[in-house]
């Protein structure tokens, strides 16, 4: 900025010239920069005021504005939950088809201990130690008096502990709600259920996650919040699976068989009504898994799904079917049975010689080895191999289990001729006991496949036609005659009209080879033949039959009752009416020779 | 008129805020009275799941398997077998109920006439 000098040269100058004073010149100017300072400052002044008053004014506002806003608003003390928000029953329920209870969850209470606020560490630690005699009194002590803010005690007490606890009085004993997980039939379909256990845990709640069975396949439909307590429905018969339990207990001690399985299963929906293995355990204190040792003896391991096993003879019909359905056989056809049969350095045997013709409907009546391998050798391996997959004998069942996985069949490495004629007779091919049940499902479907579910009311099946209804009822007539006169003659349940096919499979040694004393016995059947509902496929691991002169192990001596047994039980639970069935079925003429 | 008019608005804003402020009110118990009864039901819903856990635990099939063998003198229960069922004829038609009240004439009508011949 120019300053505009107080005495201007030019104007002085002027001033002189004329005879004025030039000092009134000064004065001139000394008034005008006073006027224009004084101006300037007015003006700073002024902003200065509305700054400041439009600061007092917000502030004075904002204090108003919330003030009006505490007056209007209701006093509420701020809340974490929602209204809806429910803390109960995180986890579904699981019930039966009936709708009866499987499992459920209880509230219940955690054990915790803050040490530093702990009036008195020795005293409450002796007390602990009475209530709970598993707590070790010098650890508690170390834990208590050391340094440590925070001690897990008790995931899981009950109300009559709690009540103890706090009789104690220690301030520093706190408790933290729980849900826990409870099956209130013990262990009745133990395997299925599988169990649970805490998971992520907090102080103030603990979710629950699922180790094994439904409970692990399932889980995030458990645990999800958006099925708003919908329990989870099973196809399970509460009262089926209790009545099969209870036979094949008593039957597995009859037999003297270190285990058994058993499964029953509804034709037309696949759906599961009972499985049962044994040993069975408590899924409410689950045992913890083999460390070593084989896991197939460990009470959690599933010998109806996760156990693959050679099936034996039950295998045959499957034989028996294709031969039909490809149109090589009926069953009247005479097969060559005489035995030994020699197949290069192999030698197929019969457990007993049953001369040198058998027709196919005696093949299988009586388990003839040697004659089904006759029949496998004209389809072929791969025609075979072909109908085993339709049938699903090549892949895991899909069982809504995550055992079922594990269920994998063996299969031989190359499906040669020899091969394909072990496997004919039920040697060479591993599978569970749920896969020969879906199997036989599909026979007595009518053919069309049958896929084995857990969940009841599903999507209904739409079921690929593996078998021409001809073949399927032709095999059934066949293994009714198993059970009139053949293998399984124990089978006869008066009324009920059962179709089965035995099966003695020697056991594998882990070295390699076969056991001469050890078997497992299969009995799968379908009933009531005339109209077949449902199927059940009953094992024994290792039996052996004592009562008469030499310990007895087919499966028609062993198996065969105790499913028989079982069929009595719970064909009147299913609401079967006992019906005297034809004397003779449709469109079949026995055969002797 | 004037004052008539001022009079009314005047009366009916304290009215409306008299309204208000009851609505207000209400609506604050009526909410606590929501969150009562919520609580109410939840405690409700956690003893019903424990009735029902009870409920199951007593009804386990292998007790009450236990309790009937148990009690079988008094209840002579057996597992349901084939032979229990039976066909509707089996089951023998209601006895038509005798009126004994009612005087019956045993001598039958006509018989004097027919002996007299």
């Amino acid at each position: 900025m120019i300053r505009t000098p107080l005495r201007p040269l030019a104007r002085i100058l002027h001033a002189r010239a004329t005879g004025a004073n030039p000092d009134e010149i000064e004065r001139e100017n000394i008034r005008l920069r006073g006027e224009a300072t004084r101006d300037s400052a007015r003006v700073q002044a002024a902003t200065r005021l509305v700054v400041m008053a439009l600061a007092f004014g917000l502030a004075f506002s904002t204090v108003g504005v919330r003030m009006a806003m505490l007056a209007a608003a209701e006093p509420a003390e701020p809340s974490l939950n929602g209204a809806e928000t429910q803390i109960l029953a995180q986890r579904a329920d699981i019930v039966d088809r009936k709708g009866r209870v499987l499992a459920t969850n209880l509230v219940t209470h955690a054990l915790y201990a803050q040490p530093p606020i702990m009036v008195d560490p020795v005293t409450t630690a002796e007390k602990l130690v009475q209530i709970f005699p598993d707590l070790d009194r010098e650890r508690l002590i170390r834990d208590f008096s050391g340094g440590r803010k925070f001690v897990w005690l008790k995931k899981k007490i009950s109300p009559e502990q709690m009540q103890a606890v706090h009789d104690i009085g220690d301030p520093g004993l706190l408790f933290g709600p729980r849900e826990m997980r409870l099956y209130p039939n013990g262990a009745l379909a133990a395997h299925v259920l599988g169990g649970a256990r805490f998971g992520q845990e907090g102080v103030s709640s603990a979710e629950i996650v699922g180790v094994a069975g439904i409970e692990k396949q399932r889980d995030q439909w458990l645990a999800d919040p958006a099925n708003q307590g919908a329990p989870l429905q099973l196809s399970l018969d509460l009262t089926l699976q209790s009545a099969v339990e209870e036979v094949l207990a008593g039957g597995m001690k009859l037999m003297n068989a270190k285990g058994a399985s058993a499964i029953l299963l509804e034709v037309e929906t696949g759906e599961v009504l009972a499985m049962a293995s044994l040993p069975d355990f408590d899924p409410n204190d689950r045992p913890a898994p083999l460390t070593k040792g084989d896991q197939s003896d460990s009470p959690l391991f599933n010998r109806a799904v996760q156990g693959v096993y050679e099936l034996g003879s039950t295998f045959k019909i499957f034989a028996a079917i294709q031969a039909m359905e490809l149109g090589l056989a009926n069953p009247e056809t005479m097969i060559d049975s005489a035995s030994p049969m020699r197949y290069g350095k192999h030698r197929i045997r019969d457990f007993h010689n049953y001369g040198k013709q058998l027709s196919l409907t005696d093949v299988i009546v009586k388990s003839s080895n040697v004659g089904t391998a006759r029949i496998v050798q004209m389809i072929g391996p791969e025609r075979q191999k072909d109908f085993l997959e339709t049938l699903g004998f090549l892949e895991p069942t899909g069982l809504e289990l995550v055992e079922a996985g594990a269920g994998k069949p063996i299969l031989p490495q190359k499906w040669s001729e020899i091969s394909a004629m072990t496997i004919g007779y039920g040697h060479g091919l591993s599978a569970s006991p749920m896969h020969l049940a879906a199997a036989y499902a599909t026979i007595a479907n009518g053919g069309k496949r049958v896929i084995p579910t857990l969940i009841h009311g599903g999507p209904k099946q739409g079921g690929q036609q593996v078998m021409s209804p001809a073949a399927a009822r032709r095999a059934l007539a066949m293994m009714r005659a198993v059970v009139t006169r053949g293998t399984a003659s124990f089978g006869e349940v008066p009324g009920y009209q059962v179709a089965g096919k035995t099966g003695t499979a020697d056991k594998a040694k882990p070295t390699g080879g076969y056991y001469d004393d050890k078997v497992i016995a299969t009995f799968a059947a379908a009933f009531p033949v005339t109209d077949p509902k449902y199927v059940l496929v009953l094992s024994l691991d290792e039996p052996v039959e004592t009562s008469g002169g030499e310990p007895r192990r087919t499966a028609g001596w062993t198996a065969v009752p105790v499913a028989a047994e079982v069929i009595r039980r719970v064909a009147p639970l299913l609401g079967l009416r006992p019906e005297p069935g034809p004397t003779e079925l449709e469109g079949i003429t026995l055969v002797r020779n | 008129m004037k004052i008539f008019v001022y009079l009314t608005i005047g009366l009916t804003v304290m009215g409306l805020a008299f309204w208000a402020y009851h609505v207000n009110y209400d609506t604050q118990d009526r909410q606590a009275e929501l969150r009562e009864l919520q609580r109410e039901i939840a405690s409700l819903r956690e003893g019903l799941g424990v009735l029902r856990a009870e409920w199951a635990y007593q009804n386990r099939p292998d007790r009450l398997r236990e309790l009937v063998n148990l009690n079988f003198m008094a209840l002579q229960l057996l597992p349901m077998a084939p032979e229990q069922f039976g066909s509707a004829t089996q089951v023998a038609y209601p006895q038509p109920v005798l009126e004994l009240n009612a005087p019956i004439d045993v001598v039958a009508t006509g018989v004097e006439e027919e002996g007299a011949e």
